[in-house]
């Protein structure tokens, strides 16, 4: 048992948590900026693989692991543009069109994938670390956390900066407004579509980044079907936390621990089959829901396409 | 048919049908099947392009389609993979007709397939063929009725979303399908992990004079019973009023608790079902890590088929073809399987895309004036009834 605590342990442990917290963290707080503005994107799997996939591309061929963040925020741009035009212009079924480009999106990343780089099985290598001076010094957190490569710093920025707009701006109060009643948005002047539009796309570039850290970082690789359901749980995140990002982010912990702490356990000589430590998550996601089923809350108008005059 | 006599101010839509019914009731028949194959036509075009873009070609893998789903003796291939994708069909129809979006569908199938391949063996050896068939289809739909409480329950008291629910237990079941396979179940004289292969001579008989199994029969069925139950009796009534309107539903007299419990252990039930019988049909032992994700590809062709189990029948059938068809054909075409989902995807597209434009035509709220519009609709409806 003394191997629990044992220093190498862990700083794996701690740095696992943070390799698989980002990818979820990005992707749910680019669902919450889509549902704060009324649109469920149930499509975000399909996002979020377009994302990792055009990531893992981008930086393969330039081998630049910056440019490959980009390049997932882009491609997560282009995958929710048929959400923004099919949903949000001409106001159709949101479930079908969330579904179809799941759908598409698992089918085109995984094809495209072992026509193009199956063969090669190609490795994007480590992310070079900055190590935060001073601090990279303290034993343990500072081997884990503060060695950590600078794009992880600049995402946790971006998700603080989206809390506070969300939460403090002209912006924020707009896109919540189009969210939770979209004709006082109207009778205010603001424009519901161009609202949700900006919305839309801006989401569509977080969970792009979140399938990006996915498979440029945490897993320096791409396979398909490569996000196994994380799509799903970040909804699930999404609904759970109401909006605010800080709750968004200590959910998204509590997966990042449920999934780290099965393999640094194998790490360590226990042995736990790996599909119990696939279910995990899942089995922590459907018992959250059943404690705290009453106190998930979406907006009023969550998925409802905006008619001006109807009603 | 005069055009120009008409008042000019008119709207179409509020036009009486000047035609008996019978007339009327066949151009909705055309009208119904226009909506249902101009999507799936519209995807394979937009398919066959993007196969060109990724530098296939879409004729050798639609011919592959027509040579390895329907000619020679393979079409009675794709007929045996009907089986399981009617069952679940109308698994899914009865769920959708409640407005219950059971998504779980992954999980609930693999769930009844591992009763099927882990508990079938030992039935076998100790009972006639018969009633250890008997035994597991109940344990099967049972497992996936009792699987389906948990989303369903929540729903019915919290009223928490079902899809997200049933997503994340059809994830879990999967797990659990995959751990009693390499665990319990698993057959100790192979290394792999799988069940114990079940005897030919236990497996359901086929159908006399060809090589598919009973099941498809059993498929047909249950979807002519389907059909009607869910159009010609009470229940299928109060299905479509709690379907319509839980609200409504509760004033007539609908307990709308039971309802979700019952129609989400139906749908489960019926889709766990389908994976019991493509097991003793076709497969007669499971793999760890095996999931056809039948669920997927039949969700669009349920919607085309306007949640009517008859009508699903032919378009399962096309779909049938084309998964039978398309495994090899792709690989072939220098793709892979996966490009079916990518058909599958679009099939959904432009089916709320078709949706959306028939709509806008029927309800006459075009952004054309009306006028314009008329001589645009006409001719096309003309040609559309004397052609067709």
């Amino acid at each position: 048992m003394s191997d629990m605590l044992s220093v190498t342990f862990v700083t794996v442990l701690v740095a696992s948590v943070i390799a698989q917290t980002m990818p979820l963290l990005l992707a749910s707080v680019g669902e919450t900026i889509g549902e704060q503005a009324g649109v469920l994107n149930l499509g975000i799997e399909g996002v979020m693989l377009i994302g990792a996939y055009s990531g893992f591309v981008v930086t393969l061929t330039t081998g630049s692991f910056w440019l490959g963040m980009l390049g997932g925020a882009l491609g997560g741009i282009v995958g929710n543009l048929a959400m923004l035009v099919l949903n949000v212009w001409l106001g159709l079924n949101q479930i079908v069109i969330g579904l179809a480009v799941t759908l598409i999106g698992e089918g085109i990343t995984s094809v495209l994938y072992l026509q193009n780089y199956a063969k090669a099985n190609a490795s994007l290598g480590q992310t070079p670390s900055l190590p935060i001076p001073g601090l990279a010094d303290i034993p343990v957190i500072g081997q884990a956390v503060f060695q950590q490569s600078g794009i992880f710093w600049v995402m946790l920025l971006f998700v603080l900066a989206v809390g506070f707009l969300l939460a403090k701006t002209n912006w924020g109060l707009a896109t919540r407004a189009a969210g939770q009643k979209p004709s006082s948005l109207d009778a205010a002047g603001g424009s519901v579509l161009r609202t949700r539009s900006i919305a839309v796309l801006l989401s569509g570039a977080f969970v792009g980044l979140g399938g990006a850290y996915l498979s440029v970082l945490t897993t320096a690789t791409f396979t398909g079907f490569l996000t196994n359901g994380l799509g799903f749980i970040a909804i699930v995140i999404t609904m759970l936390s109401r909006g605010r990002i800080a709750l968004v982010m200590i959910t998204s912990l509590i997966y990042g621990v449920a999934v780290a702490i099965g393999p640094a356990l194998q790490v360590i000589g226990f042995a736990i089959p790996a599909d119990v430590i696939k279910m995990l998550p899942f089995i922590v996601v459907i018992l959250t829901l059943i404690v705290f089923a009453r106190s998930s809350v979406v907006p009023p108008a969550l998925g409802a396409p905006y008619v001006r005059g109807a009603r | 048919m005069s055009i120009d006599t008409e008042p000019e101010l008119k709207p179409a839509a509020q036009r009486p049908e000047p035609m008996g019914t019978e007339q009327s009731r066949g151009r909705a028949i055309v009208d119904g099947l226009v909506r249902s194959i101009l999507p799936v036509l519209l995807a394979l075009i937009v398919a066959g392009f993007i196969m060109l873009a990724m530098g296939s070609s879409p004729l050798a893998f639609f011919q592959g389609v027509w040579t390895y789903g329907l000619s020679g003796g393979n079409w009675q291939r794709s007929l045996v993979l009907m089986a399981p994708l009617v069952i679940i069909a109308v698994g899914l129809i009865v769920a959708f007709r409640g407005q219950l979006w059971n998504l779980g569908y992954n999980g609930q199938y693999l769930l009844g397939a591992v009763v099927a391949s882990g508990v079938g063996p030992y039935l076998f050896a100790v009972m006639p063929a018969w009633l250890a068939t008997l035994i597991i289809f109940v344990g099967a739909i049972l497992v996936g009725a009792v699987w389906s409480l948990i989303p369903a329950i929540l729903k019915a008291r919290y009223g928490t979303n079902e899809i997200i629910t049933s997503l994340v237990m059809s994830f879990i079941g999967v797990g659990i399908a995959n751990l009693l396979i390499k665990g319990p179940f698993k057959d100790p004289s192979t290394p792999q992990p799988q069940t114990a292969v079940i005897p030919d001579d236990q497996l359901l008989p086929y159908i006399p004079g060809t090589q598919i199994h009973v099941g498809f029969i059993i498929a047909i069925v249950l979807a002519i019973v389907a059909q009607f139950v869910l159009t010609r009796t009470s229940f299928g009534l109060r299905m479509d009023v709690f379907g319509a309107s839980p609200k409504a539903a509760r004033h007539v007299g609908i307990n709308s608790t039971w309802m979700v419990i019952l129609l989400f252990a139906i749908s489960s039930g019926l889709i766990a079902f389908a994976g019991s019988i493509d097991v003793l049909g076709q497969y007669s032992y499971q793999r760890a890590n095996w999931d056809p994700h039948y669920g997927d590809a039949i969700m669009p062709f349920v919607f085309l088929a306007r949640l009517s189990p008859l009508a699903a029948i032919p378009l399962v059938a096309f779909y049938a073809i084309l998964a039978t068809g398309g495994t090899l054909a792709a690989q072939q075409a220098g793709l892979n399987v996966d490009f079916l989902l990518v058909i599958v995807g679009l099939i959904l597209l432009f089916m709320t895309i078709t949706e959306y434009v028939g709509e806008r035509r029927r309800l006459g709220q075009s952004y054309l004036p009306a006028g314009l519009r008329r001589t645009l609709v006409r001719p096309f409806q003309r040609d559309g009834r004397g052609s067709l």
